[in-house]
């Protein structure tokens, strides 16, 4: 089978798919029939089978189910004190990433990385920073483009949680993904 | 001038006849809150000029009480001692010496404020050497009324100069963040942490102000637009421009010191690397190679080194390197910790932040013996800037719950404490000479 008779023959099956929940039944062959277009032009036998991927019943399809789970992505990875390792626990965060980024190369990400507000501001800016590299690096060893991803750092200047103890501490120690 | 021990001080406005010039002043104001300003002293110095100044004629007539302005400015300095001088006194008077010796005086200070016609106000000073009986002069100054606290200041220079023989900065300003709720403003003050003027206001965080050597600008880093980006400001009109907006973070200005280059923090190409660049951004020339976070430029006075903070030991540590070319050096050596240097004027102490424990200190290290001295027994220190004549240091610290600014002398003996308002306070920098 040519490449152009699969594809017509998928065309059918999909329009007799459609044709199918429409409750009306129309038997389709693969013998090309006469089809009206827009501007009424009759096109003719063998038009439409000899026209790969131009046919007038092309319907592209737009799948929106997968925007939607991008919204249900985890966002942020969790970091021990003093490091910058992306731990076991969340590299299927990683993944779900890394698959939506290299699905679509026209998508971007922001990685901020955080640290707690132990030290100083600088040298935790800098820290900041290399966790956003370090989940940088990781989405990048699964295909995705470094340019499609920008770390930067707020260092300890942005606290998810207030408090000057562990528990605090623990949630400031982190790096969040941010779709743009 | 005579030496004398002290008992230690714990000095406050609660003394009657300044308890008298605060209200009064208040009263007849229309500035900004804060009105109330404290000198809190802890400590001693081992020898203090006691000199007594006398309460300006007519200041409380005045919008800014400068003869309590003088006397606050003399006293933090940390050498120099105020005495009461009650009575009536001003640059015309004719004191006796020997009353004023009777009172533990080496130097009287006296002046006016007087209000002119055209609405500005003729500020004039005196200074006796009580020791010797000698007249050392005085001063006139013409000024509009928000320069009237810049007048005050002036005069506590030329006092402080004549007395001590080295400059005063009474007359310098300080820049430093501020944070309430979910504001940040940049703020410059008088070097006695009042005359507050708002610099830049913003929702997002500001962070490493950088005083321009002009003191004309000052470069800060913002995140308005959602990450780190180096700004520089012209403090007199607020004109503001991005100098570093590459990719990644950009960070931890520092002004050469011919004011022509910065030194910042860079991420463009990964990790955190420090960079040079013209004062308008160009020229961008990257200085450390190293796989470490290298940042927290700060020059040498002489324009030849630069120190920094690297971890490429393993724990951040302070480097100098030659800006010619060449490696850096390691000069810190004590613990593992050590973050946040300031070069001081004269290029021979480096002040910095230790960390001990959980304990972040302010320390200095003289560059030709290595000795190390920590300063202070708090243990949330941050920021320490140098004041231009290199005698004193600035930084931010935690105290009793809240967050203050606080001056030291450079042996750590005299403290005294800026800014008693609410708000949180941080990175506080000493602005040059010159204005």
């Amino acid at each position: 089978m040519t490449i152009l008779s699969r594809k017509t023959l998928g065309m059918f099956l999909a329009a007799t798919v459609l044709l199918a929940g429409c409750g009306s039944s129309v038997k389709l062959d693969d013998k090309a029939a006469p089809v009206e277009s827009r501007t009424g032009s009759a096109v003719g036998p063998g038009g439409g089978a000899g026209a790969a991927g131009s046919s007038q019943s092309q319907v592209t399809s737009v799948d929106l189910t997968k925007s939607a789970s991008d919204a249900t992505l985890a966002k942020t990875i969790y970091f021990d004190f003093d490091s910058f390792v992306v731990k076991d626990e969340f590299k299927p965060i990683i993944e779900q990433y890394a698959k939506m980024l290299t699905a679509d190369r026209k998508k971007r990400l922001v990685i901020e990385g955080h640290t707690d507000e132990r030290g100083g501001r600088e040298y935790n800016l800098a820290l900041g920073q290399k966790r956003a590299e370090s989940v940088q690096r990781a989405l990048v060893l699964l295909g995705v483009t470094e340019s499609q991803v920008e770390p930067v750092s707020f260092g300890e200047e942005r606290p998810a949680a207030q408090g000057s103890d562990e528990s605090a501490w623990a949630k400031n120690r982190r790096a969040e993904l941010i779709q743009k | 001038m005579r030496a004398e021990l002290f008992r230690p001080t714990r000095l406050s406005f609660t003394m009657p006849h300044r308890r008298t010039i605060l209200v009064a002043a208040a009263g007849g104001l229309s500035l900004p809150a804060l009105g109330q300003f404290r000198v809190e002293i802890s400590g001693v110095g081992a020898t203090q000029i006691p000199v007594a100044v006398a309460r300006f004629r007519d200041e409380a007539a005045a919008p800014q009480p400068v003869g309590a302005i003088v006397r606050a400015d003399l006293e933090r300095s940390g050498l120099i001692r105020p005495i009461d001088a009650p009575g009536d006194l001003d640059e015309r008077s004719q004191p006796s010496m020997s009353e004023w010796r009777g009172r533990g005086a080496d130097a009287l200070v006296a002046g006016s404020v007087m209000r002119l016609a055209d609405g500005r106000f003729d500020v004039r000073y005196k200074l006796w050497d009580v020791v010797k009986g000698a007249d050392l002069g005085g001063q006139a100054y013409a000024v509009t009324a928000p320069d009237l606290r810049l007048a005050a200041h002036r005069i506590a220079d030329a006092v402080y100069e004549k007395l001590t023989g080295e400059k005063g900065v009474f007359s310098t300003r300080i820049c430093y963040v501020s944070k309430a709720a979910n504001r940040y403003t940049l703020r410059v003050t008088d070097a006695d942490g009042e005359g507050g003027q708002v610099a830049l206001t913003s929702p997002e965080p500001i962070i490493s102000p950088a005083w321009s050597p002009s003191g004309r600008e000052i470069a800060y880093v913002s995140f308005e637009s959602g990450k780190a980006v180096v700004w520089v400001q012209e403090v007199a009109s607020g004109a503001r421009k991005p100098i570093a907006n590459f990719r990644g973070s950009n960070s931890a200005p520092a002004w050469s010191p011919d004011g022509q280059q910065l030194a910042v923090t860079l991420s463009r190409e990964g990790g955190s690397q420090l960079h040079l660049m013209g004062r308008d951004g160009n020229n961008l020339r990257r200085l450390t190679q190293s796989s470490a976070i290298d940042t927290e430029p700060a020059f040498a006075p002489d324009g030849k080194s630069i120190f920094f903070v690297s971890d490429r030991g393993g724990s951040p540590q302070i480097y100098r390197m030659p800006l010619a070319g060449g490696a850096a050096e390691r000069v810190t050596f004590n613990g593992s910790y050590n973050i946040s240097p300031a070069v001081s004027p004269d290029g021979r102490l480096l002040a910095y932040i230790n960390r001990s424990g959980n304990a972040f200190r302010v320390s200095t290290l003289d560059l030709a013996t290595g000795a190390v001295q920590t300063l202070t027994d708090t243990s949330d220190d941050e920021s320490p800037s140098f004041a231009p004549n290199g005698r004193l240091l600035i930084y931010a610290t935690r105290a009793q719950g809240r967050d203050v600014l606080m001056t030291t002398t450079l042996d750590g003996k005299i403290k005294t404490r800026l800014l008693s308002s609410g708000a949180d306070v941080r990175e506080p920098v000493w602005g040059p000479f010159g204005r």
